[in-house]
């Protein structure tokens, strides 16, 4: 297969950048989008070139280290998967393929396709710790949660912390994220002791790094690789609106950025 | 930042429920013009709206949930730009409902047909601005003949409350989600209500026009 790439080049995180064309050409329908960046990026190094960087770890699908805003949709045109995990066959041969980084203020771009995400773990730093005896391994069971609860905590526990949803939100906001990472943690009688410390200081802090806020138009749901629903969105405004106006006040400790 | 996002997201959702209930109440007496009694009614609806004393601090409350939801809407629309400094070459194409990315704008449609709509009304009221020729300053239901017997002033209105209806479309949904009330028992039903909610308002409120246009 052979195709157009019009991909973001930008030296550093200081310099202007812009979108430069690229041909490759004898791809296989059935590599990877990173086998055949990195086949681009072989054919550059050969010619003396400066190769694409991009991030990349696991390239099975569960570290959410690669990003790639492709052809207008975080991790490309494939629903529910990763951008390690699209394939070339899901394109058509001779297609102009975009290729940009995840576009938010409070992701800067590093290098080319390289976004600093480390905002995502200030918002985890933020969240602190939760409450569990140190000793021996507990028995089994011995903490009793209802399946469902554990079924939701699971399910918000798959987020892998991409960003897809920050990329593809028209405001950038971080909703789907917290949503995910407050639900987790207080649908589990273990995480429910600090629920409301937590859920304000995460909140707070993303309010601090400059994400947007949430007109609910859902596109970080349709874009999440692990497809969390937008129902930790509205459990998150939940518990933050419980802990604003009923629980007790408990002063919250916010370290400088 | 006054408030946190959330917060302010809920005063906006608040604000605006409360406006959807006041919709509902003004399409009523808008009705009332249909009515071939020579404007009795509409008057009577009328006189009563401005003049009952609950009516009167309601009013009050109208104005603080018009104000709060606007400056909340501007304020958190700005912030949301500048969450995002360099836009994307290839805008975003996911799939998402169409409507609600244009909230903003729908909104700034209805706003300045709210400002349109109290200068032609409200401000003759309150004695702000001069009645035409002819026209008492409390006598809407000849205010409203004469204004929608205009092809063109009727045009601009119904188009008005399309795009009302566009807002309202995703507002209400939007609304029960900000609150933290989404449960997959009941949003299927509020999805609907607000689907049906819009069409009825933008349909209610287009009526009146169209009938004195064509058949007065």
């Amino acid at each position: 297969m052979n195709f157009k790439l019009k991909i973001w080049r930008q030296k550093n995180a200081k310099e202007k950048g812009g979108m430069v064309s690229y041909d490759v050409t004898g791809i296989s329908p059935d590599s990877s989008f990173f086998e055949m960046l990195d086949f681009l990026n072989q054919q550059l190094i050969i010619s003396g070139g400066d190769p694409v960087a991009f991030d990349h770890d696991c390239r099975e699908g569960i570290c959410g280290t690669c990003s790639l805003y492709i052809n207008g949709r975080p991790h490309g045109p494939v629903k529910g998967v990763t951008t390690c995990q699209l394939h070339m066959r899901s394109f058509r041969d001779g297609d102009t393929i975009h290729i940009e980084p995840w576009r938010a203020r409070a992701f800067p771009v590093i290098r080319d396709l390289i976004v600093n995400r480390s905002a995502f773990d200030r918002i985890i730093q933020a969240g602190g710790y939760i409450s569990v005896n140190s000793g021996g391994v507990p028995d089994a069971n011995s903490i009793p949660v209802p399946k469902h609860d554990s079924d939701a905590a699971f399910d918000a526990a798959t987020c892998i912390g991409c960003g897809a949803c920050v990329a593809s939100c028209s405001n950038a906001a971080a909703m789907l994220f917290i949503g995910a990472k407050v639900s987790h943690l207080a649908l589990l009688p273990q995480g429910r002791i600090e629920a409301s410390k937590r859920v304000q200081s995460m909140v707070a802090r993303m309010d601090e790094l400059g994400f947007g806020s949430c007109s609910n138009t859902y596109a970080c749901e349709a874009e999440c690789p692990k497809g969390i629903s937008v129902i930790n969105i509205a459990r998150m405004n939940r518990q933050f609106l419980h802990a604003k106006l009923v629980s007790e006040k408990e002063k919250i400790i916010r370290e400088s950025l | 930042m006054l408030f946190s996002s959330i917060t302010r997201k809920v005063l906006m959702a608040l604000a605006g429920l409360f406006l959807v209930s006041f919709l509902c109440v003004h399409l009523g007496i808008n009705l009332m013009l249909l009515k071939d009694d020579g404007g009795r009614a509409f008057t009577a609806a009328a006189r009563f709206m401005g003049t009952n004393p609950f009516i009167r601090v309601a009013e009050t409350v109208l104005f603080s949930g018009f104000l709060i939801h606007i400056i909340f809407g501007i304020l958190n629309s700005g912030q949301n730009r500048s969450a995002r400094k360099i836009s994307y070459v290839i805008g975003n194409r996911s799939e998402t409902s169409l409507l609600s990315k244009y909230m903003f704008h729908t909104g700034i449609i209805v706003l300045i047909f709210l400002i349109l709509h109290f200068i032609d009304f409200y401000f003759i009221k309150i004695g702000l601005v001069a009645p035409p020729p002819g026209i008492e300053s409390h006598d809407f239901y000849s205010r409203s003949l004469v204004l929608f017997s205009s092809p063109l002033y009727s045009g601009i209105y119904i188009v008005c409350f399309i795009f009302l209806g566009f807002h309202l479309n995703h507002a209400f949904q939007s609304a029960f989600q900000t609150l933290g009330l989404n449960h997959s028992r009941y949003m299927g039903a509020v999805k609907v209500i607000g689907s049906a909610y819009s069409v009825l308002v933008s349909a209610g409120f287009s009526i009146v026009p169209l009938y004195i246009c064509f058949f007065k």
